[in-house]
C-alpha cells in the first residue's frame, strides 16, 4: 500500500511573500469576479485576466526560463494554484495548459514544440482543452473510436469528442486517439496516441453543449478529415495510453479537486459569524478543509520529488470530491438560501446545480476508488 | 516529518508487540490481567522518555517523530499505557519534575485516568499545575472505556511526591492536548490494522464463487475506508508537526482540527470493516472488534468530534478575516 502513503511538506521558502503577491495581484481584479464567476472557480474562462496571469510569470512557472517558464517548484506553484481557487478567480482559460498539456508537452514533445506552444501558454495566448472523452467512450476511455491515419504529409483525422470543457473558446486540443487498430483478442490501449489539433483547422466542427445551468461551458467537437502535420504526434505513436494515464497525475492532484466551492464556504462563514448554532457545522468543515490541504501539499510535494503519485492524487480528490460536492447542502442547513445575502444566495444557487460535475469531471468518483482498489490488492 | 531515528524506533516497537502481544494478550486485558511481559519488553526499549529532552536524561526526539510510534501503538491495540507514559514524561520533565520509571499515566480534574490503576505513578494536572502522585496515595474508582481499557477515577488519599507549573507553552489545557494527539495518531495506526484485516478478508472469503474483493461494491467501500485511513495517518502527523513548531498550547486548532478528522474517519471506517466482515467480525472471538471498539473509545477521549467542531467553528467565527488566510499563515509564518 506504498501508494497510500504521503508525507507532510512543508511550505517552500519564501512562501509568505509569494502568497502575498499573488493575493495582491487578485485584489485588484477582484472587483470583476461577480458571484457567478467565483463560483464557477477553474470553469471562469477569462482570456484578459489570464493574460494578466501570464505577465505575472504565474503560468507554466515549473517549466524552464527558455520555454517561457519561471523555473519555481512546484510547491510554489501550488501557493498560486491555492489563492486563484480561494478567491474564485477565473482561472480556465490557463488551467488546462497548465496542468497538464504544457507539463505533456515539456515532458513528450519535441523541441520545436516546445519552443512554439509552451511560452505562448505561459503568456497566455493559447488556451488548451483535453480530449479524451467521446460519445460512446467515457470511463472505459480504451474503447475510444476517433482515429488518426497517416497520409502523406501528416495524417487524417476523424471522430468525435465529447464534454470538451471550453472546447469552443480554446484553440489547441490534446486529443488521445487511435492509431493503429487494436491487436486482434489483445489489449486495447495498444495502438493509441496523443495528437496536437488546432481548433481552428478546416474540418473541426464545434457544436456548444448547454450545461444545466444553461451555459455553453462544454462541447462536442466532430473531426472530418481534418488534416494535421506529421509533427502533431506528441510523444511515441502507439504510447498515447501510457501517456495519459501518466499526466493524470496532474490533472488530479492539485488543490482544484477540493477547492472549487471554497467561495462559498468564505460566504458561510461571513455571513453566520453570529449564530452559535452553526458553529459545529462550520468547525467540520474547516478541519476537512484543513486535513485536505495538508493532504493535497503533500501530493504537490511528490511532483516536486519527480515521483509519480497517481494513486495518492486519485484519493485526495476523492476525498476532496466528497467535501466540494456537500458544501452547498451543509451550509443551506444553517441558513435557509432565502436568507442568504444576494452574493450568497447566487453562489449557492450556481454550486448546487453544478457540484455533481465534481466527482465525474477528471475521472468519476467510481473510478478513483477503483485506483485504490487497486492498490490495496483487490482487483 | 519523522526523523530516520524515529522510523527505526517505530519499527522496534512495532516488532516488540508483535512479539510480546497477540489476541490472547488483548483478552487477558479484557479479563482484567495486567500484561507485565508486554510492557516489560517496551519499557526495555527506553521509550519513556522518548518527549524528554536530551539534557533531562531523556531521548529527545519532537512530536513529529512520536507520531508514527503512536501509530504502531495503535495497529497493536497495544495493551500498555506506553503512549500515556511518554506524554506524563513530557509533561512532567517540561515542568521541571524528574519523572520516576515504572509505568506512568496523566490525567486532568475529575476526568477518569487512562490506565490509572496500573500505574505506578499518575501526573495529575490542574489547569498549568501538575502533581506527581505514587500509586500508593490514590484510590481508584475503577472504570473502563468500551473497549474495556482502564479509565479510573482517582480520590486523592495522600500527599503528592512533586509538583510544579508548566511552563507557558504548554498551557492550562495540556492534559486535554495530550491526549488528542495521542489518540489521533493512535486511530490512525487502529485504522491502517482494521484495514488491513477486512483487505485480507475481502480477498480470501468467497461467495457466488469469488473472493467478495472481486465485487465492485465491496471495493468501492474499501477504498472509502483506505482513503479515510490515509486523512487520519496526515492529520494526525500534521497536528505533531504543529506542536513541534508553536508548542503544545499554540497548537490547539491543528491538534483539535485532527481530532475532528480522525474521528469521523474511524467512525466511517469501523462501519466498512463490520460491512465487510459481516457477522464474523462481531463475534468475540474475531480479533476485528479489538480494533474497532478502540476506534469507538479513543473517538470520545481528548475531546469527541462535536467538542472540537464547536470550538474549531467559534475559533473561525471569531477571525477579524477569511478562514483561508488564516489557514495559510498558521503554515508559513513561522521562522523554523
Amino acid at each position: 500500500m506504498a501508494g497510500l502513503r504521503f508525507d507532510l511538506r512543508d511550505a517552500p521558502e519564501g512562501a509568505a511573500e509569494l502568497r502575498a503577491e499573488v493575493r495582491a495581484f487578485l485584489a485588484e481584479h477582484a472587483p470583476n469576479f461577480t458571484p457567478e464567476i467565483r463560483a464557477r472557480s477553474w470553469m471562469g474562462f477569462d482570456r484578459d485576466f489570464t493574460r494578466a496571469v501570464g505577465a505575472k510569470g504565474w503560468i507554466g512557472m515549473c517549466w524552464p526560463r527558455e520555454f517561457g517558464g519561471a523555473e519555481r517548484s512546484f510547491l510554489e506553484r501550488n501557493i498560486v494554484l491555492e489563492e486563484m481557487l480561494a478567491a474564485g478567480a477565473p482561472v480556465g482559460a490557463h488551467w488546462i495548459g497548465d496542468r497538464q498539456s504544457g507539463p505533456l508537452i515539456l515532458r513528450l514533445g519535441t523541441e520545436e514544440q516546445k519552443r512554439h506552444f509552451l511560452p505562448r501558454i505561459a503568456s497566455g495566448e493559447y488556451a488548451f482543452c483535453i480530449g479524451l472523452s467521446e460519445p460512446d467512450s467515457g470511463s472505459d476511455l480504451a474503447s475510444l473510436r476517433t482515429k488518426a491515419e497517416k497520409v502523406d504529409g501528416g495524417w487524417k483525422l476523424n471522430g468525435r469528442k465529447i464534454w470538451t470543457t471550453f472546447g469552443h473558446l480554446c484553440d489547441w486540443m490534446i486529443a488521445l486517439v487511435r492509431t493503429s487498430p487494436a491487436p486482434e483478442g489483445g489489449a486495447r490501449h495498444i495502438g493509441l496516441s496523443q495528437v496536437l489539433v488546432n481548433l481552428r483547422a478546416p474540418g473541426v466542427n464545434i457544436r456548444p453543449i448547454r450545461d444545466l445551468v444553461g451555459e455553453k461551458g462544454f462541447n462536442e467537437i466532430t473531426f472530418d478529415d481534418v488534416m494535421l502535420p506529421e509533427d502533431a504526434l506528441v510523444g511515441q505513436e502507439g504510447a498515447g495510453w501510457a501517456q495519459a494515464t501518466s499526466e493524470l497525475a496532474f490533472e488530479r492532484s492539485g488543490p482544484d479537486r477540493y477547492l472549487s466551492s471554497h467561495p462559498l464556504l468564505e460566504a458561510a462563514m461571513t455571513t453566520l459569524k453570529q449564530d452559535n448554532a452553526a458553529a459545529p457545522a462550520l468547525g467540520r468543515q474547516v478541519a476537512r478543509l484543513w486535513a485536505l490541504r495538508n493532504m493535497s501539499v503533500a501530493v504537490a510535494g511528490m511532483l516536486e520529488d519527480g515521483q509519480d503519485p497517481v494513486r495518492q492524487a486519485a484519493l485526495v480528490k476523492d476525498l476532496g470530491n466528497d467535501f466540494e460536492q456537500a458544501l452547498p447542502n451543509v451550509v443551506r442547513d444553517l441558513i435557509a438560501t432565502e436568507d442568504m445575502p444576494e452574493d450568497m444566495r447566487r453562489m449557492h444557487a450556481y454550486l448546487t446545480q453544478i457540484v455533481p460535475t465534481f466527482s465525474l469531471r477528471g475521472g468519476t468518483r467510481e473510478i478513483m476508488r477503483g485506483i485504490i482498489a487497486r492498490e490495496l490488492g483487490l482487483r | 516529518m519523522a526523523s530516520e531515528i524515529a522510523t527505526e524506533l517505530a519499527e522496534q516497537v512495532d516488532r516488540a508487540l508483535a512479539d510480546a502481544a497477540d489476541v490472547s494478550t488483548l483478552r487477558d486485558l479484557e479479563a482484567g490481567n495486567w500484561p507485565a511481559a508486554t510492557w516489560d519488553a517496551l519499557v526495555a526499549l527506553g521509550l519513556n522518555g522518548a518527549l524528554v529532552p536530551e539534557a533531562a536524561g531523556g531521548v529527545g526526539l519532537g512530536f513529529s517523530d512520536v507520531a508514527p510510534l503512536m501509530e504502531v501503538l495503535g495497529r497493536h491495540a497495544a495493551p500498555v499505557p506506553l503512549a500515556e507514559s511518554i506524554f506524563a514524561n513530557a509533561l512532567l520533565s517540561a515542568a521541571g519534575i524528574t519523572p520516576p520509571e515504572g509505568v506512568i499515566s496523566f490525567g486532568a480534574g475529575q476526568g477518569a485516568i487512562a490506565w490509572g490503576r496500573h500505574a505506578s505513578h499518575i501526573a495529575l494536572l490542574d489547569g498549568a499545575r501538575i502533581a506527581l502522585y505514587p500509586a500508593a496515595a490514590l484510590a481508584w474508582e475503577v472504570g473502563g472505556n468500551i473497549a474495556h481499557e482502564a479509565r479510573d477515577r482517582a480520590r486523592i488519599i495522600g500527599a503528592p511526591v512533586a509538583e510544579a507549573v508548566l511552563p507557558n507553552g504548554w498551557g492550562a489545557e495540556a492534559a486535554l492536548l495530550a491526549t488528542a494527539l495521542m489518540r489521533a495518531g493512535q486511530i490512525a495506526g487502529a485504522m491502517q490494522a482494521a484495514l488491513a484485516l477486512a483487505v485480507d478478508h475481502a480477498n480470501t472469503r468467497k461467495q457466488f464463487g469469488r473472493p467478495i474483493g472481486r465485487f465492485q461494491a465491496v471495493q468501492q467501500q474499501l477504498a472509502v475506508f483506505a482513503a479515510e485511513t490515509s486523512a487520519a495517518s496526515v492529520a494526525a502527523a500534521a497536528a505533531a508537526r504543529a506542536v513541534d513548531r508553536r508548542g503544545l498550547a499554540a497548537a490547539a486548532f491543528e491538534i483539535g482540527c485532527a481530532k475532528i478528522t480522525v474521528g469521523e474517519a474511524a467512525t466511517r471506517g469501523a462501519a466498512i470493516a463490520h460491512q465487510v466482515f459481516a457477522a464474523m467480525g462481531i463475534t468475540e472471538e474475531h480479533q476485528l472488534h479489538h480494533f474497532t471498539r478502540r476506534l469507538w473509545s479513543w473517538r470520545e477521549e481528548g475531546g469527541s468530534e462535536a467538542f472540537w467542531a464547536k470550538r474549531i467553528g467559534q475559533e473561525a467565527q471569531a477571525l477579524p478575516g477569511a478562514l483561508w488566510p488564516f489557514i495559510t499563515a498558521r503554515e508559513e509564518e513561522i521562522t523554523p
